[in-house]
């Protein structure tokens, strides 16, 4: 069966009770259903992710890049590969040398703040930033204010959830860097990055894409985005944990100076200095993630077999019934945070419900075998913003359905009725 | 797993949606320390004013989920009036009552055990199941800490 997606292109619909066979968690906890709706925190693992991974270290597991014996150079040809299907996931145009894998999409963005500071740019240059970010896209830029004496800007957050534009010329004037999340993890919003880049390059400013929320869920192109870095996280997609990845265009990332300095990111070292290696490896110091890397690429081909339109397509189906479910049951007690219009948003919905405190709500709705966060979901500007301390949030992904946000509303009522 | 009514129950309940000595006190001559818990962004102010070395009055202002509002209420409730000695007592027979970690063999062990009874603790025993919900713990015991902060502070 076939259907047309908001694009016009026809796509598979996700058959969730044959996904969630895939993933072992779904059949533990005694036979007790678990709903879990917090994916945008970290995703489960199908089967097929932890059998690359045991197969690698059961058959295979040498150091990549050093031995000429067999089963090291199998290991080095399955780490190259997953970093060659990575890179095509997201549309690199060179995918095996502008792939660099690193912890997470923080370390991502260390990375660049770091080699950028140490290469690029200089006491009172402008980096913009979002009120909206992530601290992963906050700190390691507030640390380089404090060491080096860059200066931030931010886009700040209208009342509906979006990015405010209207000063945006003003924001880039002289600006070196725009680091935005492609999604917001608290309110959802896809942000419109094709435009924000392309007005960041006509101030002469690079542009750097947080897309820990967005890669996972939404077909990536990179080329098309019109990005210059993009960093991105292996275990919101179906990867492992400890597994992140920065794609940077190459003729950028040549002229940045290494990261964190050991083995494997040179090509000669003596006693009064070093060579860096070539990319990718400049900037991969020391034993990588090897199985996780192998991990990570078979949750690509996991994803890329369910195909990401067609995946995209089912989260906005569960949006839309989420929307409903939750206005028709609670009315004016629960509050939605971000865009009304699902089209605008990821599979995030984050909420007030009545004045129950999200801790509260967490907790019961952990009784009914829900798991949602609450918290300040590392975006503590935003919640200032918000005017809030924190709020609970669902989150999708391939494997919920419709019982997931049935489960969430029963419960809810419960909670409801518990502190009323 | 343990059950909900382990955690709120219905003092807890009560004391969350009617909070005692809630509000400020001019500083001076009222003594006054905030606390935070960063993870869940809980948020509260203790106002204290001592007479000799006895807590006369309280008062607490703050934001924060069930647990850490209404353990700031009873808290509230169980030193006023009290001596500082008093206090101090009855500070470490709660923090006895939340210590609770596992032992290598998987067993709740209590930490730092102080011999009480039920009596001595009062309304507070009603936050004993919350050493159930290990990650609440830090939520009723933050007014506790803020407490200590407020005192050592004077005594600086």
């Amino acid at each position: 069966m076939e259907r047309m997606n908001t694009l016009g292109v026809k796509t598979r619909p996700l058959i969730v009770s044959e996904i969630r066979k895939d993933f072992p968690i779904f059949n533990q906890h005694d036979g007790k259903k678990l709903f879990f709706l917090d994916s945008a925190a970290s995703s489960q693992k199908p089967v097929q992710v932890l059998q690359a991974m045991d197969h690698y270290y059961s058959t295979t597991h040498a150091n990549v890049h050093r031995g000429v014996y067999h089963i090291a150079e199998h290991a080095t040809e399955l780490y190259e590969g997953a970093r060659a299907t990575i890179g095509r996931f997201v549309g690199a145009p060179n995918p095996s040398r502008e792939t660099i894998f690193t912890k997470n999409a923080t370390e991502s963005i260390n990375l660049l703040s770091n080699s950028l500071t140490r290469g690029t740019l200089k006491k009172g240059d402008v980096v913009v930033l979002t009120e909206m970010e992530h601290h992963a896209n906050l700190v390691p830029w507030l640390m380089a204010k404090e060491q080096f004496g860059i200066e931030i800007r931010y886009i700040m957050v209208d009342e509906n959830g979006y990015l405010d534009l209207q000063n945006i010329d003003e924001l880039l004037q002289n600006a070196k860097i725009l680091s935005v999340s492609l999604t917001s993890n608290v309110l959802g919003t896809i942000n419109p990055i094709r435009r924000l880049a392309d007005l960041a390059h006509e101030h002469g400013a690079i542009a750097i894409g947080d897309g820990a929320q967005y890669v996972p869920h939404l077909s990536t192109n990179v080329t098309d985005l019109g990005l210059d870095f993009l960093a991105f996280t292996g275990h919101k997609m179906l990867g492992p944990t400890g597994i992140g990845v920065l794609w940077g265009k190459s003729e950028l990332l040549e002229s940045l100076p290494p990261f964190m300095g050991g083995g494997d990111m040179i090509t000669d070292v003596r006693l009064d200095g070093f060579t860096p290696n070539e990319l990718p490896w400049k900037f991969e110091a020391g034993t990588p993630p090897i199985a996780e890397a192998i991990g990570l690429a078979a949750a690509v081909d996991y994803l890329e077999n369910l195909g990401m339109d067609a995946i995209r397509d089912h989260e906005l189906e569960l949006l839309s019934y989420a929307f409903e479910s939750l206005e028709s049951n609670f009315g004016k007690d629960l509050v939605i945070h971000g865009p009304r219009n699902v089209n605008d948003r990821g599979g995030v919905i984050s909420f007030d419900f009545k004045n129950i405190h999200p801790h509260d709500i967490s907790q019961v709705l952990d009784q009914s075998g829900v798991c949602v966060r609450a918290g300040h979901h590392c975006a503590k500007p935003l919640m200032r913003h918000l005017g809030i301390a924190a709020t609970a949030r669902a989150s999708f992904h391939i494997y919920n359905d419709r019982s997931d946000v049935d489960a969430l509303v029963d419960a809810l009522a419960k909670a409801r009725a518990f502190f009323g | 797993m343990p059950g909900l009514e382990d955690l709120y129950r219905e003092i807890i309940l009560d004391h969350y949606k009617n909070p005692r000595n809630e509000g400020i006190f001019p500083t001076p001559p009222a003594l006054k320390a905030e606390g935070h818990n960063p993870l869940c962004g809980d948020e509260l102010t203790v106002y204290l004013l001592l007479e000799g070395d006895v807590i006369k009055d309280i008062r607490i202002t703050g934001q924060g989920c069930s647990i850490s509002r209404s353990s700031a209420s009873l808290m509230s409730v169980a030193v006023k009036g009290k001596t500082l000695q008093e206090v101090d007592r009855l500070l470490k027979i709660f923090k006895s009552m939340m210590s609770i970690s596992t032992n290598s063999s998987g067993e709740a062990e209590v930490v730092d055990p102080v011999e009480y009874s039920e009596r001595e603790l009062g309304e507070l025993i009603a936050l004993q199941g919350v050493v159930k919900f290990p990650v609440r713990i830090k939520c009723a015991t933050l007014s506790w800490n803020t407490l200590v902060q407020a005192l050592e502070d004077r005594a600086s």
